[in-house]
């Protein structure tokens, strides 16, 4: 279980990603996936209740074996979350710099590679500043693949990307799985994307696992929540509207004179 | 308990709490130091730039000016009992004392740690600091430390040059302007301030530095990570300071007189 103040984010969540697998955590906004994010990689600690990676509880691990474990991990976060005061290809030499001695004859080689591979090898020289939404995710994606993390953490990689980046990444994400034998999980609410690339989705709602299964199981299966999800559809157990008072109440109520 | 009474107690405990908070922060930052000093004197050198010669300006034009009005006052005080040949010792025990350390301690808070405290909350509020966590660098040692001991050791510095420049000051208004004898002027500032004098002096300047970084930081580091929030750290940065400051310059000057 984990609640913010007097609200509750999570009870009695169960789920499991197995290794080399794409993991998608879907769900409409709010339902607390980056959350969730921050549970799996020990940015936030349950109140109750057990994480465990590759057999471990990392709620149990000390700062130096959680930062071991993190050298194994790769995060994409939401905004990219490039360093602001380095350009874009000490941003990708980043964790090179700090955790191996390899030369800068080296670095420079790894570095250009994973800028090659997301298409902006170019712009090595150019500060985040200067980089559209869609590239400093591009560039914070290099970042995340540049010391050949065994997981790979993606939060939101779809959005604000241009269809032609959006089929790169899309395929980049599933090569580097496949070829690579990373474990990928996936938050997104890109639906038609997610559905390309994950081979297990999870349907988080109300603070539990609504439904899981492939993407064709989740397509076909009969739950109004999920259909509701995966057909974009207004109505449905999942309100579109946050809760409020009356509507006409509230606009002719006394409040408003 | 009367409500009162609750508020008090419950506005104590925060205060204990935060108190300790900050003896435990400051101790970490002193722990990482010595090895941050070592290995990555690169990033501390960067730093001593950034707060210390990036003021220069602002603290040379100010230390001129303060030199020269304390030439001023100085004068038209003694010239009252034919002592103006004493003016030099005057504006040397006012500045080397008090006021270099002071109101460069002030400035620094203005400039250097304004600057500290921003800079740090937007990096916690676009999720640099984060990041950093994700990629197994530990943010305290990579983004504090070097921030922390830059601004300690540019004070001292910065508090030499003001002084110099308030003497360089004063020699202008006194000597070239009201025609105070130059001989005069240093001979009784050489024959009047002791060595301990100046001790007392640097003695300060680094008591203000450790003291004005040390908030400067800490303010950045808990900031709320939003607009308003890193707004406030940043104002509070300045408040703090200047209070922390005057109260330890009068303790500092009861204990050492």
């Amino acid at each position: 279980m984990y609640s913010r103040g007097p609200r509750v984010i999570f009870k009695d969540l169960n789920l499991t990603i197995k290794r080399g697998e794409v993991t998608a955590l879907m769900g409409p906004s709010g339902t607390g996936k980056t959350t969730l994010l921050r549970l799996i990689t020990r940015q936030l600690i349950p109140q109750h209740g057990a994480i465990f990676v590759d057999g471990v509880d990392i709620a149990s691990l000390n700062q130096s074996d959680l930062y071991k474990l993190r050298q194994r991990f790769g995060m994409l976060f939401q905004n990219g979350a490039l360093l602001t005061d380095l350009n874009v290809f000490e941003n990708v030499a980043f964790p090179l710099r700090e955790h191996t001695s390899l030369t800068n004859r080296l670095i420079r080689h790894v570095v250009l590679t994973k800028l090659h591979a997301v298409g902006l090898r170019g712009a090595a020289d150019m500060m985040p500043a200067e980089l559209s939404g869609g590239m400093a995710r591009r560039v914070a994606l290099a970042r995340a693949m540049v010391m050949d993390p065994e997981i790979l953490i993606y939060d939101e990689p779809f959005v604000g990307l241009d269809p032609i980046s959006m089929g790169v990444i899309v395929r980049l994400v599933r090569r580097m799985n496949d070829a690579l034998g990373i474990t990928s999980i996936v938050v997104s609410h890109d639906v038609a994307e997610v559905s390309t690339v994950a081979d297990r989705s999870y349907l988080i709602s109300d603070g539990k696992v609504a439904a899981s299964g492939s993407p064709d199981e989740l397509h076909a299966a009969n739950s109004e929540l999920v259909r509701q999800f995966m057909h974009g559809m207004a109505d449905g157990p999942v309100a579109f509207h946050f809760d409020a008072p009356n509507y006409a109440e509230q606009l002719l109520g006394r409040d408003s004179e | 308990m009367t409500k009162w009474g609750r508020d008090i107690y419950d506005n104590a405990v925060e205060f204990l709490r935060t108190f300790g908070a900050f003896q435990l922060f400051f101790l970490r930052l002193v722990r990482h130091s010595p090895r941050m000093l070592v290995r990555r004197p690169g990033l501390v050198i960067k730093q001593v730039y950034n707060t210390g010669a990036l003021s220069l300006v602002i603290i040379m034009v100010c230390g001129f000016f303060v030199g020269g009005v304390l030439g001023l006052q100085g004068y038209s005080n003694l010239a009252r009992f034919n002592a103006e040949d004493s003016v030099g010792t005057v504006v040397a025990m006012a500045l080397i004392k008090e006021l270099g350390p002071v109101i460069t301690a002030l400035l620094f808070a203005g400039r250097a740690g304004t600057a500290l405290s921003s800079e740090i909350g937007l990096m916690k509020a676009t999720d640099q600091l984060s990041a950093m966590e994700m990629m197994a660098v530990n943010p305290v040692r990579r983004v504090l430390v070097p921030r922390f001991l830059g601004g300690v050791i540019a004070m001292p510095l910065l508090v030499a040059i003001f002084t110099c420049i308030g003497l360089f000051g004063a020699n202008v208004v006194t000597v070239d302007m009201l025609n105070v004898d130059v001989g005069a002027f240093w001979q009784q500032m050489q024959a009047t301030v002791d060595p301990d004098d100046i001790r007392e002096g640097i003695f300060k300047s680094i008591v203000f530095g450790i003291v004005a970084s040390l908030l400067a930081v800490w303010e950045g580091y808990n900031a709320i990570p939003t607009a308003e929030g890193v707004g406030r750290a940043t104002t509070r940065t300045v408040v703090i300071t200047a209070i922390a400051v005057l109260i330890l310059d009068f303790m500092i000057t009861a204990v050492m007189l």
